[in-house]
């Protein structure tokens, strides 16, 4: 089965980070998406620019409308993202568990929706 | 003999079966068919089945074997007619049927598995613990949702949303079918002993409403409890079991006739269960004996020096408290700390309880907690203190939800209006 695990953290914390402790979180992820390239789960994932950089948009009655931020002010932010292959919920929680933020934010895990047809 | 007295004893192997085994029959098709809702339907057209054939053939050699491949062909055979409309179904029924193939195999073994994989994957840390309890309280123990709704005091379509989220949860996250791996044991099996004694807390100390005990909960609780250490004798799978028995053992001395609240000390001793306090007795020895302590064998431990005391005043608090310093370090949490509290006050004397009574209120963890309210009511009680007593007796009534409670509260005050 497939599923996101959805990286959730606290933007401000990872901004006061010096630039050593910066450093070694970065070579964590490093270490990480290594580790589950070499175990075949990796599928893909990316980080996300800070949630300044997020623009909202809506469409009501055919008209658009953006806005500045994200969807809904949190304390933890989406910051990143990896889809995964593992071989049950059990599996992804395993991995979920192992990137870096698990232990300074939270991974939210979803299973991709399969549509038959 | 007539046919209708050959129908009658069919009907009565049927319905015996049915209670001995339905649990096991359900678990193994779960894990044959990969899914609940379907195994459900598998073990009712089994025992439909069961009805006819047996009649005709008389009763299997096997029943429970002959029930597992019964129904799992009628699975197969119903979704091969449905491939007509849902061609799907026919890769999935093919699937099922090379299995079936493959693994003929039925063995005790297995079976116990199952019902082990059944346990832990309905008290999957993934789900909620009210849905644990709900869907353990149905697949495990065979309980309707009328019957889980009306044990909880809530609406029957609450209890099936829960079950029918939960199912379809474990279906559409992929929570998978097994028994967790060593390294994981220990805290799955935290949860699943969380659940049972979540179980049994409600039908032993009711949460709201009129009547203080649900007898139901608790027996079905401490069935769950036998299960698990059958299928899986874990030292605190053990504990729990026995300080289950423990509790259990003073239902009868625990409330009147006409449903007022006995404290420990004032307790008819005479009422108590004497085989559930020597069941429960022996199990704590077994789990003290593996080395591996955890809260549940502790709490049973002081249950069990209670238990142990022919009247209140003879009780051993020297060991109680000792028992009492060991849990708070072993499972530290704010109500552990005030029941160490009461106990001390009972080696020690009231005010030595008061003054740890006092330093967790202060800290303002069990502000809201009618218990810590009410236990320095009784503490200011016995110190002749009748004004600071009054206060927290209030204070305590203003809290709790429960009408025996509350009854007993009032009481209380009411005998400081006369002291």
């Amino acid at each position: 089965m497939q599923y996101l695990c959805l990286i959730y953290d606290e933007e401000k914390k990872m901004a006061g980070m010096s630039k050593s402790e910066g450093d070694a979180f970065m070579g964590e992820y490093g270490a990480f998406t290594e580790s589950v390239k070499a175990s075949g789960h990796y599928i893909g994932g990316n980080a996300l620019q800070p949630v300044q950089t997020a623009t909202t948009v809506r469409v009501r009655n055919g008209k658009m409308s953006t806005t500045d931020g994200p969807f809904a002010e949190t304390k933890e932010q989406l910051g990143g993202y990896y889809l995964i292959e593992a071989k049950d919920l059990n599996d992804a929680i395993q991995i979920g568990s192992r990137i870096p933020s698990a232990k300074t934010g939270c991974i939210e895990v979803r299973p991709i929706m399969v549509f038959s047809h | 003999m007539g046919s209708e007295d050959a129908d009658e004893e069919v009907r009565a192997a049927v319905d015996a079966v049915y209670r001995a085994d339905s649990r096991r029959v359900l678990a193994t098709l779960i894990r044959l068919l990969g899914d609940f809702d379907l195994a459900e339907e598998a073990m009712h057209d089994a025992f439909t089945v069961a009805m006819e054939q047996w009649s005709r053939d008389g009763v299997p050699a096997n029943p429970r074997a002959w029930l597992v491949s019964t129904g799992r062909f009628k699975t197969i055979d119903g979704m091969r007619k449905r491939a007509r409309f849902d061609a799907s179904l026919n890769e999935i029924a093919e699937r099922l049927a090379a299995e079936a193939r493959d693994t003929g195999g039925h063995d005790e073994e297995s079976v116990d598995d199952d019902r082990l994989r059944l346990i832990f994957t309905c008290c999957h840390p993934a789900l909620t613990p009210d849905a644990q309890a709900a869907l353990t309280l149905r697949e495990v123990c065979g309980l309707t949702t009328e019957e889980i709704a009306s044990a909880f005091f809530i609406a029957p379509s609450t209890v099936a949303q829960r079950i029918v989220r939960a199912k379809g949860k474990i279906r559409d996250a992929g929570i998978p079918y097994q028994v967790p791996s060593l390294a994981d044991l220990p805290d799955r099996l935290d949860t699943v002993l969380h659940v049972v004694y979540l179980v049994f807390n409600e039908g032993y100390f009711a949460s709201s409403g009129e009547s203080l005990m649900r007898h139901d909960l608790s027996g079905e609780a401490i069935r769950l409890g036998r299960l698990l250490i059958e299928l899986l004798p874990e030292p605190e799978a053990i504990g729990l079991l026995a300080l289950m028995l423990l509790h259990e053992s003073r239902r009868a001395a625990r409330t009147t006739t006409d449903g007022q609240i006995v404290l420990l000390a004032d307790q008819d001793r005479l009422l108590w269960n004497r085989d559930q306090i020597a069941e429960g007795s022996l199990l704590v020895e077994r789990a003290l004996s593996s080395r591996r302590i955890g809260p549940y064998t502790l709490q049973a431990a002081i249950a069990a020096v209670h238990a142990g005391a022919p009247s209140a005043d003879a009780t051993d608090w020297v060991q109680i408290a000792g028992l009492y310093d060991v849990l708070v370090r072993a499972d530290p949490s704010p109500v552990v700390e005030l029941n160490r509290a009461a106990a001390v006050a009972m080696r020690d004397g009231p005010q030595a309880g008061l003054t740890l009574v006092d330093a967790i209120l202060d800290r303002g963890d069990l502000a809201d907690y009618h218990l810590a309210h009410a236990a320095r009511a009784d503490l200011c009680r016995r110190l002749r203190k009748t004004e600071e007593a009054r206060a927290s007796y209030q204070r305590a009534l203003s809290l709790t939800r429960q009408e025996p409670e509350r009854r007993f509260l009032e009481r209380r005050l009411s005998e400081l209006d006369r002291a």
